[in-house]
Parts: C-alpha cells; structure tokens; sequence
C-alpha cells in the first residue's frame, strides 16, 4: 500500500448518544512526503480530524491507519507510531511551558522518545536542531516565555522534529502569527518537508496558504469532506458549490469591492 | 430610522457641527506614552508621531502587526487609553481638539464617534439582551419611550438581525459569532455617530461570515455618509473596504495614501513585503522570501528608521537618521529614505 496515512469512515460525537456530530464519516489518505491540506471554517470537524490522527481524541468509529498498522489512542500507541506523527499547535505560546528553557523542552522530547535521543553530548544535536528552524543556538538558554511568537513556533517545531517524525500535523499552524512571520514559517515548514522527507497533514482556516503549500486539498463541512482533490484543481475549478462559496468568500489582494 | 438622534437631553447645545474647515478627524503627530510594564521608571513611547486625516464619510484602514500602535491610535480617539496614559500631538475633531482636558468623553463616544471591537462578546453585556443595550443607548441620547422599541427593531435589521423583533429578546450568548458582532454594530449606530472606529472587526470570523459583515460595513458607511477608521493587521480587508490605507510599524507610519495604490504599488519596502506575504486564492504563486525577524516593538525600537534590521534596502542612514513622512507622488507619503528605489509612480 502506497499510503503513508488512511483515515476511514471516522465519526466522532461530542456530549453522548445524540450530542453534536464534529466528524460524520471522514475518510482521508496521505502518501508519504505528500501534503494534505484540510480547509473549513470552525465548526467544520477538521481539528478534530487532526486530534484523532494524533491520537488526542478517540473516534465513536472508523480507523486511523498508519504505515499499515490501525492506531489506538495515543497512550496505547507503540512508541514507534507515537513518535512518526507530531503535531503543531496554532498557539506555541500554550502549547510551550513558558517557563522553561528551550534545551529542556527539547531535552523533554529526547527523553519521551530516548531511541531519538543524540548519544553523548546533546549540545551539538541540539544546536544543529535550532539552526534547521532557523533559530541561534544562544536561543537554547532563554525560556519560551522570553520569546516572540515566531521564535516560539519555530521552537514547537524544532520539538516535533527532534524526535525524527515522518508526519507532521499542523493545526492551524501559522493562524496566530503576524503577517510577516506567517511567511516565515510557511517557507520554514516547506523547506523542511524536503530536507526531513516529511508529509504533513496542514489543517487551515485560509484558502491562501493551502496552493503554497499543499499537493492536494480536502475542503470539510459540517463535520464531512465535501471535496478532495489537487489543489491546483479544487482552487482552480471547484465543483462543489461549497468551495466555490469559501472561494468567493476569500478576500484577494488585487481585488477591490 | 428617521431622522438623527442627538445628545440633546445631556447637552442643549446638541451635537450640530460647529461650522469647520478640513477633515472630520485630523491626527496630528499624535503621541502616547505608556509606563513600562516592568514597572521601570520611564515610559514606553507606544505611538510616536502619527498623522492622518480621515475626511467625512471616507473609510480609512490602518494597518500594523502586533506592536505598530493601530490599537493605541484608535483608543486615543476616543478616548479609551489606559489609565496613566499620556499623550502629545493634536486630535482635532471638527475643528476643535479632543486632547484638551476638558474634553467632554461622555459627549462624544457612542454618539460622535462609536467602537466595535474584534470580540464582541467581551464589549456586549452577557446579563441583558440585545433589544435592551440598544435601546438603553437610544434612551440617552434623547429618544422618547415610545419610539424606542421601533428604534430597535430598525437598528438591528440594519445590521443584518434577522428576525430582529423575535431576536431583540436574545442574550448576547444566545447569538453565534457574526450575529453578535451585527448586535454590536447595532449598539455602535445607536448613537448615530459621524464616526465608527472598528479594531478588528472581523479577525474573529469565519471567512463566509467575515465577507458579509464587511460588505454589511461598507454599505452602512456609505448610505450614512458615515467615516470609518478600520484597524486591522489583515491587507485583503483593506483592499475591499477602505480608501485611504496608514501603515504603521513600531509606533509611526511606515507608508499612507490610496489604498489600492499603496497596496498595489507601495511606496514603503515594509509595506511591499507585507503585500507580497499575502497569497493569491485561486493562482499558485511562489512563496515570497519572508522578511527576516519579528516586528519591531515599542520596548525594543532599533535607532533610526525602525524597519532597518529586517529591511533589504537598508544602509548606513537608515540605521542612525528617522525617516521623515515626504510626499513621493500626490497623496502618497513614505516614510523611508530610499521610497524612490521601491515606488515606482
């Protein structure tokens, strides 16, 4: 099989029996080093979609299969599956303890994962690590809480990575950013994906990052997919009415009312 | 709804124009000072020489990321700084400042000139519906009883309520996120202000909710002639709603003028790779080189002009001399040393 991640018919309800449907039947493939972008507004279920591939929400039913073998919730995953699929937050500000140092949280990483960790001294490691997100190795000393909101994502992403991953998931992973560091980032997480041969699973808001970055799109609504395809296709020749309501709804630069 | 509601019970003068020349709101090398946070003893120079005009019934966007001072401008027009704030410069409004200490706040906001803000939740009161905060607003400006409940109903189906007689009965919580931003446009008319300063009004939506609240702003300002400041960090806003466009960074303005012009041809290189940072939705276009390093703040503003460390065309001068705003072409200022090698007229 030539997918790297299958999701099948997942369904999740929130609040018991007759709560709110969030994902009613999802089913989605990622290929190795492919990247899959999953477009909606809130309330579409696509962050849901994301925390079950993680393992952070179990679904009512369907499958999260990855590499082949069917995946449990995330403390009863093997260590090997834990550790190929990692997640960046929208938020690296919550998702950080603000009051530790770099070195720590990604010491903490090598420690959850001791099969990733660098043999002897990690300084090295550690630093190579930085220098791949673009961060300086003095920035290992200083605490996430001293940091700006760029830095503190380029650290969540350098924690993702210290534990060599092949699937990177990012929520929104860039919503949170200035405009100028959005596109900082973005290049960062493209550059990656090629030298770290990586897939990602990018769950986005914005139709406008999704052609920059993504091979394929799937556009979900109220707790479904109404349309997958390449990018370049669903962008550029929509044929469910839905998307073509988000891309009408997406404000251009060049456009005036 | 007919007719203007004025201030007349609070003030028999009204709030009838004075008879002035010039624009509805000047800002005149406005400057805020506010004390650090760390508590040390001097203050943090949070907006540092900002000028712009807004003319009646024009809209006005203001754009800056985290830091650039859009918020604190905007507050100072109405007078919302925070407490111990100081501030220089000039605010004229109609001819006359609203920076002198007499200045009558009570007067002026929700009447001359109302706020919406990026959260509506946080600004609407969760303990008293919709229909009530409306009208409490009409009620002090002078609107008898009777009319009061018609006043309303119109209001809030202006702002795109539906259902507005059923809904009025509604709490804040019970209205999802862009209705309880149209209840709060609702609540900003009330007083039938000239002037309607929105800080993020749609960051906060979803982008099919965000398209129809703005087109719902655009066509209240220009059925009411009423002038708009929009604060936002978002450029493709801008491009749909606004006219004249500040961008601000670190506390000055980087770059105003047109905002079609300045977006499509900037005269500012911050203001250019801001524009270049955002993607096109239906075509594929390269990744932009990303400006390197985060926004310049307040607390840590590099001498001279603020955007040289992260800027492509920086040389010595930059570096030690502030940049003035010049005007480069009619209408367009810049307020960087070598505009000339950006603009091209």
């Amino acid at each position: 099989m030539s997918e790297m991640l299958e999701v099948s018919d997942l369904r999740v309800t929130f609040g018991g029996r007759g709560g709110l449907v969030a994902v009613d039947g999802v089913s989605l493939r990622v290929a190795p080093e492919e990247t899959l972008a999953v477009v909606g507004e809130s309330g579409s279920g696509k962050t849901t979609v994301a925390r079950c591939v993680v393992g952070l929400q179990r679904p009512d039913s369907g499958t999260v299969t990855f590499e082949g073998r069917t995946l449990g919730p995330a403390g009863r995953r093997p260590p090997e599956s834990q550790r190929a699929i990692q997640m960046v937050f929208q938020d690296p500000r919550s998702s950080l303890n603000p009051r530790m140092p770099v070195s720590d949280l990604i010491g903490e990483a090598w420690r959850t994962h001791p099969v990733t960790a660098p043999p002897g001294d990690r300084t090295e490691a550690l630093h190579r690590l930085l220098a791949d997100v673009g961060l300086d190795a003095d920035v290992a000393g200083r605490r996430a809480g001293d940091l700006s909101g760029g830095q503190c994502q380029r650290v969540s992403i350098a924690r993702a990575l210290a534990v060599g991953p092949r699937l990177l998931v990012c929520d929104e992973a860039v919503s949170a950013l200035d405009v100028s560091v959005q596109a900082q980032i973005l290049r960062l997480l493209v550059d990656l994906r090629r030298s770290h041969r990586l897939a990602l699973l990018f769950i986005t808001h914005d139709l406008g990052v999704v052609h920059q970055i993504a091979d394929r799109v799937a556009v979900m609504r109220r707790g479904a997919v109404v349309e997958e395809g390449p990018a370049g296709e669903v962008l550029g020749a929509p044929r469910h009415e839905y998307t073509q309501a988000l891309l009408d709804a997406a404000l251009d630069i060049g456009v005036e009312a | 709804m007919g007719g203007r509601v004025t201030a007349q019970r609070s003030d028999r003068s009204g709030t009838a124009d004075p008879p002035h020349d010039g624009p509805l709101l000047r800002v005149e090398g406005l400057v805020v000072d506010l004390p650090r946070p760390d508590g040390a003893g001097d203050t943090l120079r949070v907006v540092d020489g900002v000028s712009f005009d807004v003319p009646a019934g024009t809209t006005v966007g203001l754009i800056g990321e985290s830091g650039s001072g859009k918020t604190m401008t905007a507050l100072s027009v109405i007078g919302l700084l925070p407490e111990h704030a100081t501030t220089g410069g000039e605010l004229v409004w109609r001819g006359a400042s609203l920076l002198r200490p007499d200045t009558d706040w009570r007067r002026v906001r929700g009447h001359q000139i109302s706020m919406i803000f990026q959260d509506p939740l946080a600004a609407l009161n969760p303990s008293i519906t919709i229909g009530r905060q409306v009208g409490e607003i009409l009620r002090r400006a002078g609107r008898p009883r009777a009319e009061v409940r018609h006043a309303v109903i119109d209001l809030l189906d202006r702002a795109g309520v539906p259902d507005p007689e059923r809904r009025m009965n509604s709490y804040p919580h019970e209205f999802s996120g862009g209705l309880r931003q149209r209840a709060m446009i609702a609540l900003a008319l009330a007083g039938s202000p000239s002037l309607l300063l929105a800080d993020e009004p749609t960051t906060a939506l979803d982008v099919t909710v965000q398209a129809r609240i703005l087109r719902l702003l655009r066509s209240i300002q220009r059925e009411q002639g009423l002038a708009m400041l929009l604060v936002t960090h978002d450029l493709r806003v801008v491009a749909h709603v606004a006219d004249e466009v500040v961008v601000m960074y670190a506390g000055r303005v980087a770059e105003r003028g047109p905002a079609g012009a300045v977006l499509r041809r900037p005269a500012h290189p911050y203001t250019r790779a801001l524009a270049a940072s955002v993607p096109a939705v239906r075509t594929k276009t390269a990744l932009p080189d990303p400006l390197p390093g985060s926004p310049a703040t307040p607390a840590n503003r590099p001498s001279g002009c603020s955007f040289h460390p992260r800027c492509p065309l920086a040389r010595d001068r930059c570096r030690t001399e502030v940049p003035q705003a010049r005007e480069v072409a009619p209408g367009r200022w810049s307020a960087c040393h070598f505009a000339e090698e950006v603009f091209t007229p």
